[in-house]
């Protein structure tokens, strides 16, 4: 009863207005405050190019032209302000500098999109513990879709083998290595439940990470510093942190990139799953969704009455972990 | 040399006189280098001791700076180690400063006047320790400009960080200023003028209370730690605060009373032993408490709990470390009840001892860590700090200890009248 009634109030959420950010940001938003922003813009680019190429031609007079493009725009990028403040302009010279960027280093294109969110979508995922037979498709799928570090195998999801008898994660392991489903065992999988209420989000010093309109938490990880205060908030172990450069093969890599989702992180900030935001605000459902062999894990729109994802909301005995800490999580659990 | 006070100058009643002293400003700052570059052969041998640990501790940063934080003994479970303890603790040590201030400036206890310069440059120097160590804890130093208010996004009043970031700024700026005021005036023999430097010491006072309580919020705010999310975090580190604190105070001042002619009356020393007893009390009647609500019906929430002091599934890097400083803080708060030991000088120094160390430990080791294990969903992952990580840490110490004996030692100078500005320059 007091289940199906906050379900539904978080059904009713309508897409939360754009978070309201702080007046400035940035070293042109500093500038902003005595001259008009357009003007500011341009000023602080060329005095950070003008910058960028002095210190280039000071330090490096025989350097290749792509040295001296490389530092520029790594110069620019450093300076670049919160995502969440930045103009259309400015997120398409951020997304462009990281695809010219990317080039310069392989010779290999990728495509980076800063697209926003759909109108009138709240994403939701419902989880099926019957179904789940601990096959860990989902978890490869999610590695090669969001380029994660392959050096310290680093994963979004985990699924953890539970004992028949009890929901103890305690008890659970996610450690094995023997055929599956082992008999008298189930498997439940965890990862970023997205909650309505994030207290990771709340915790940012700097406002690098935030919910989207659509419910996605996301990371800038240009703007994160690294405090890790995020990961000791979330109670679901949901944030992973580079400890050190990340290393995806060009071979694996997955050119269809989002500045907020699987673009290419650098040492010393945090990431987490997107529900593949790069895939999701282009209407398919994530890597997980599409792996699974079973049918385990189900993706849609809580705003959309004929979704999938309402349909179990409505249909099946669904619970969430962890409620009591008022999170809200977006991230059902059910059973057949 | 006969102090006049700044009060009988004719100038100083009237605002649009005051002028800045360059010249004596110039001067007091060549006269504080010189006195901070000589010294007696301990001292030179004590600050190239500090130099050379500062390096080693340099150096290995920029290992960590090159490699990332994977060369530190944290990963994706315990995300926070020895950095953020010896921060917690540090912050605990700065806050101490108040045990001086307000009996010298609320009350009026002219035995803690000649302490109290001692101890606002002990808070400098803890609070330069504490930034120092959340910038070596940060995963982009570089970025840290995105913190600043104005420049970059500040999440105030939302996140604690951000909160810890202003008590800690402005803290420091307070302990920094009011000493110069003090100092520079009797480098310039003017009686520094009541009227400037009380407000700010009250000021000091409750920022004092408010970043260690803020630090502590840090912490407990987190629901998803049911080993921080807990109400006393905040007094039990005031109370650990003001046992270590001056505790340490303590040790120190006797070394300047021995090293200088700057005598502190044993008197002083007996008042703080006092506070040390008392707050130590408090710590020990809190930790039983805590205990209590932890053991007498153990619940998932008392998980890290039960592996910080007895292990779990097999894992226990913490309990010696966590029974040891138990052990230590008790028996230091008993020595300490009782009048005659704590009138003892060889008795008090080794309970402020072992109180100092018992509360690095329990500060460090016993609160920050414990909180990540067992993780999330309950799996134990430990942690042990690495080789890198302790020669940081080291590294911080020791440029605290190098920043603290400069500033005292030109401190101690311009209260014994050795420094003094030239008529010219004045």
């Amino acid at each position: 009863m007091r289940m199906s009634r906050k379900i539904d109030e978080l059904v009713q959420i309508q897409p939360a207005p754009a978070p309201e950010g702080p007046a400035r940001s940035g070293v042109e938003q500093l500038l902003n405050m005595q001259i008009d922003r357009r003007t500011a813009v341009a000023i602080a680019g060329t005095a950070l190019a003008a910058g960028a190429g002095l210190l280039n031609a000071a330090f490096n007079p025989f350097g290749a032209p792509e040295a001296k493009e490389k530092a520029k725009l790594e110069w620019a990028e450093f300076f670049q302000g919160n995502f969440q403040l930045m103009s259309e302009d400015e997120k398409s010279d951020a997304v462009r500098r990281l695809e010219r960027l990317y080039e310069l280093e392989s010779g290999k294109s990728i495509r980076v999109s800063a697209d926003g969110p759909r109108e009138r979508v709240l994403y939701g995922y419902a989880f099926n513990v019957s179904r789940c037979e601990g096959y860990m498709d989902c978890v490869r799928a999610c590695i090669q879709e969001n380029n994660q570090d392959r050096a310290s195998n680093m994963a979004y999801i985990r699924i953890h083998e539970h004992q028949k008898g009890e929901i103890n994660f305690e008890h659970a392991t996610d450690d094995f290595y023997h055929e599956v489903p082992a008999a008298g065992h189930f498997y439940i999988g965890t990862q970023c439940y997205h909650c309505q209420n994030p207290p990771c989000t709340k915790v940012c010093p700097t406002q690098a990470t935030w919910m989207e309109p659509d419910g996605i938490v996301v990371v800038d990880y240009n703007w994160c510093i690294g405090c890790r205060y995020c990961m000791a908030a979330c109670p679901y172990d949901a944030r992973r942190f580079n400890w050190t450069d990340p290393v995806v093969p060009e071979e694996e890599l997955n050119p269809n990139q989002h500045y907020l989702g699987n673009r290419l992180r650098k040492k010393g900030v945090v990431e987490k799953c997107t529900f593949c935001i790069q895939r999701s605000r282009n209407g398919q459902s994530p890597a997980c969704v599409e792996a699974c062999p079973t049918g385990a894990r189900i993706f849609g729109n809580l705003l959309d009455p004929d979704s999938e994802i309402r349909w179990v909301l409505q249909n099946k005995k669904v619970f969430r972990l962890k409620e009591d800490l008022g999170t809200e999580p977006k991230f059902w659990y059910f059973m057949d | 040399m006969a102090t006049q006070p700044l009060t009988n100058d004719p100038g100083y009643a009237n605002p649009s006189r005051w002028r800045i002293p360059y010249a004596a400003l110039r001067e007091f700052f060549f006269d504080a280098l010189d006195e901070a570059t000589h010294g007696s052969r301990t001292y030179h041998i004590w600050m190239a001791s500090l130099t050379f640990l500062m390096c080693c501790g340099a150096y290995a940063y920029t290992t960590q700076l090159v490699q990332g934080l994977s060369v530190t003994g944290m990963h994706d479970h315990v995300s926070w180690g020895l950095y953020i303890s010896n921060f917690t603790f540090l912050v605990g040590v700065a806050a101490a400063a108040v045990v001086l201030v307000l009996p010298t400036y609320v009350l009026h206890d002219v035995a803690f006047k000649k302490a109290v310069l001692i101890g606002e440059a002990m808070a400098v120097a803890a609070v330069v320790m504490a930034i120092g160590f959340v910038v070596v804890d940060v995963g982009g130093p570089a970025r840290l400009w995105h913190v600043t208010p104005m420049i970059g996004v500040f999440n105030w009043p939302q996140s604690m960080l951000a909160w810890d970031i202003v008590v800690l700024n402005v803290y420091l700026v307070i302990n920094i200023s009011v000493p110069f005021y003090i100092l520079f005036s009797h480098y310039r023999d003017r009686e520094p003028n009541p009227r400037f430097y009380v407000p700010a010491m009250l000021m000091s006072i409750l920022w004092a209370v408010s970043l260690h309580l803020v630090t502590a919020f840090l912490f407990a705010g987190l629901a998803a730690r049911p080993h921080w999310n807990n109400a006393l975090m905040g007094p039990r580190f005031l109370a650990t605060a003001f046992t270590a604190g001056p505790a340490l105070m303590i040790l120190v001042l006797q070394v300047i009373s021995r090293q200088t002619d700057y005598k502190i009356r044993p008197e002083t020393i007996q008042k703080m032993a006092l506070v040390v007893t008392v707050a130590a009390q408090i710590t020990v009647v809190m930790t039983i408490s805590e205990m209590f609500k932890e053991f007498y019906f153990p619940t998932h929430h008392s998980m890290s709990s039960q592996y910080l002091f007895f292990g779990l599934h097999g894992h226990h890097a913490l309990r010696a470390w966590i029974w040891t400083a138990i052990a230590i803080i008790v028996v230091a708060t008993a020595i300490l009840s009782v009048h005659k030991l704590r009138r003892n000088s060889w008795t008090l120094n080794a309970a402020c001892v072992l109180l100092f160390l018992g509360i690095l430990i329990e500060k460090g080791l016993g609160t920050v860590v414990p909180g990540f294990i067992p993780e999330n969903w309950g799996k134990i992952h430990e942690y042990v700090p690495t080789g890198t990580e302790l020669m940081v840490t080291t590294g911080i110490w020791a440029g605290g200890a190098f920043l603290f004996t400069i500033l005292a030692k030109v401190g101690v100078a311009v209260e014994l009248g050795e420094l003094r500005v030239s008529p010219e320059n004045d």
